[in-house]
């Protein structure tokens, strides 16, 4: 059932892949967390998620949800891998340390809606998209916005192979380009077409007012999109 | 096996519609729920539950009081609520509320608590919405105490403590049954099975086989936390009528509307006439003909290995002739019909679970 989307894949292309490619870490082990740890395991990764608290807090809730991940704490996540993905509450960020990620490339997936994170003044104040308040918290971090627009079960139902008619695409941004190309490997290699958004200040096209937002569309498209509200 | 199925009839009060499209008065869509309820009971539906919101378009905000009307209208339907939103209520108030509905009814109330989709009560009633889980932890663990084990001494964070206190009514032991309701988090699932209650699924989009692992889940964090194997349930939207065609032409134009207004408050896209047909051939909407509906239902019931399933009976403001003519259809035929098709296509894996609180 939920995994027969995508296969794993075979030895040419894992012979493609790159140095430190291999593996992913996942802060955060809720719907969306353990969804992308469930498409990353499908994917050939080595996954490392971590929740709030102790690993045994969530070690039944990942081996239930996304078998063959680990269930670790937070500094061993950070340790295991280069790119690092947050799907913590929106307003559970800042309690993680800044430094926590340095030099990683940490995917934002969060979103901002008052109506369901309750209000955040620096967070409806951000102009140039959420993203720049994460960035700023983890300024050691290489932010890169994604994986943030589809909805968890939308993510799970539209995974494909690459080159399948009609992908569902996913946007990123970010300002680290090498970062930027990473993640967009990451997001091909779940299931999705790619599509870059440009620098982070980008990604605001990208969020819940912007028209790409919880709709699916292919790669072509939401480059249309993306160009328009350009 | 014949596993006993609860099968429960949902509704948040949608203000409807007369018959030439105009909206009815608030005050007058309470005393039709009533009868809705009334006729509910009389087709042999074994629940019938409200929601809770503070807003202009649903008449839901004070559902124990409703609730007790219905109790002194019927004789055999349980009442209860879909879903209470624990986390802004005062447990010590929501037991007073339902002790004494359950005094009333004679021993017929019974909830589900959760967060609900819908967040307006946290500003309403001054609380944080950053509080949620802290607000549901605290919440869940007092009232729980309240419903077994009284007097309570208690001492949280969000409201003032209780020394050995005790709180009239009475209510039986096992009384009142408490659902958790939980819409996808793991965590709430685990919360679930660490209080020992009874787990409500609502799944309100998509393949409900995606939730599976989450019923998986549940059972297995049951023994992690060695307790009895309980009751899993699901609620969903859906609306019956004579023909499929009949059912999708009523319904749409409300589904349309009332996901157009959820669309502008959460910043989703509105769904398309092909989005609300796949939902309805192969997602969570039950909407058809009895047959269509019952096969549906079965199906659900049978992957998922529930014991409960609500229908959440016409989304919007379709009119209350039309609601009746729904609730007479799926009592008189749906239920019947999910029962037989359940009875031949049997696994012969009963469900050994207890339902409620009681220990």
């Amino acid at each position: 059932m939920t995994e027969a989307t995508i296969p794993v894949p075979d030895a040419s292309r894992a012979a493609t892949r790159e140095a430190g490619d291999e593996r992913l870490a996942i802060i955060g082990a809720g719907k969306l967390g353990t969804t992308i740890a469930r498409a990353a395991v499908a994917a050939g990764y080595e996954v490392a998620v971590a929740g709030s608290g102790l690993a045994d807090d969530i070690a039944l809730t990942v081996d239930v949800l996304a078998p063959g991940a680990r269930a670790v704490r937070t500094e061993e996540a950070v340790r295991h891998a280069d790119v690092i993905v947050l799907a913590v509450p929106t307003h559970r960020f800042r309690e993680l340390p800044r430094d926590l990620f340095a030099g990683k490339i940490l995917i934002d997936t969060m979103n901002y809606w008052p109506p369901v994170d309750g209000d955040d003044a620096e967070l409806a104040a951000a102009a140039a998209g959420t993203s720049m308040v994460v960035q700023d918290h983890f300024r050691s971090a290489r932010v890169v916005k994604g994986l943030n627009q589809l909805g968890y079960h939308e993510l799970e139902e539209h995974r494909r192979p690459t080159g399948t008619a009609g992908r569902v695409a996913v946007g990123v941004a970010g300002q680290d380009r090498a970062a930027v190309t990473a993640v967009m490997r990451l997001i091909d290699r779940l299931g999705f077409d790619p599509v870059d958004a440009g620098p982070l200040e980008r990604g605001v096209a990208l969020q819940p007012d912007g028209s790409p937002f919880a709709v699916t569309y292919t790669a072509d498209e939401l480059r249309d999109h993306l160009g328009r509200s350009g | 096996m014949q596993h006993d199925i609860e099968f429960g009839l949902d509704t948040f009060l949608p203000v409807t519609d007369d018959e030439s499209g105009k909206p009815i008065d608030g005050a007058q869509v309470i005393r039709n729920t009533v009868d809705e309820a009334v006729l509910a009971e009389s087709v042999g539906i074994d629940s019938f539950n409200i929601g809770e919101h503070y807003r202009d378009d649903m008449m839901d905000s004070a559902n124990h009081v409703i609730l007790a009307a219905i109790a002194a209208r019927t004789e055999r339907i349980r009442l209860g609520t879909a879903v209470t939103v624990l986390s802004t209520q005062d447990p010590v108030r929501l037991y007073t509320e339902f002790a004494t509905l359950d005094a009333l009814s004679d021993g017929r109330a019974q909830l589900i608590v959760g967060r609900g989709s819908a967040t307006e009560s946290f500003p309403l009633f001054g609380f944080d919405l950053a509080d949620y889980e802290e607000l549901f932890e605290e919440k869940l663990g007092l009232f729980t105490r309240l419903l077994r084990e009284q007097p309570v001494t208690w001492s949280g964070t969000f409201r003032t403590p209780l020394s050995g206190q005790v709180l009239g009514p009475s209510i039986p032991e096992g009384h009142i049954p408490t659902w958790v309701g939980v819409g996808g988090s793991p965590q709430s699932v685990m919360r679930a099975a660490r209080f020992g209650l009874p787990l409500m699924l609502a799944i309100i989009g998509g393949d409900p086989q995606r939730f599976a692992p989450y019923v998986d889940l549940y059972k297995r964090a049951l023994e992690q936390y060695s307790q009895p194997q309980l009751a899993v349930g699901v609620h969903s939207l859906g609306f019956v009528a004579p023909t499929d065609e009949q059912a999708k032409a009523i319904q749409w134009p409300y589904y349309k509307q009332t996901f157009e207004r959820a669309a502008r408050e959460r910043g989703w896209r509105t769904p398309t006439y092909e989005q609300f047909l796949a939902e309805v051939d192969h997602g969570s909407m039950y909407v058809g003909s009895p047959e269509t509906v019952a096969k549906r239902i079965a199906d659900v019931i049978g992957t998922l290995g529930l014991s409960r399933f609500d229908l959440a009976y016409a989304v919007g403001g379709v009119p209350h002739p039309q609601r009746m003519a729904a609730i007479e259809l799926y009592g008189h035929e749906v239920v019947p019909r999910v029962r037989e098709l359940l009875a031949t296509d049997d696994s012969g894996d009963a469900h050994a679970v207890e339902s409620g609180v009681g220990r």
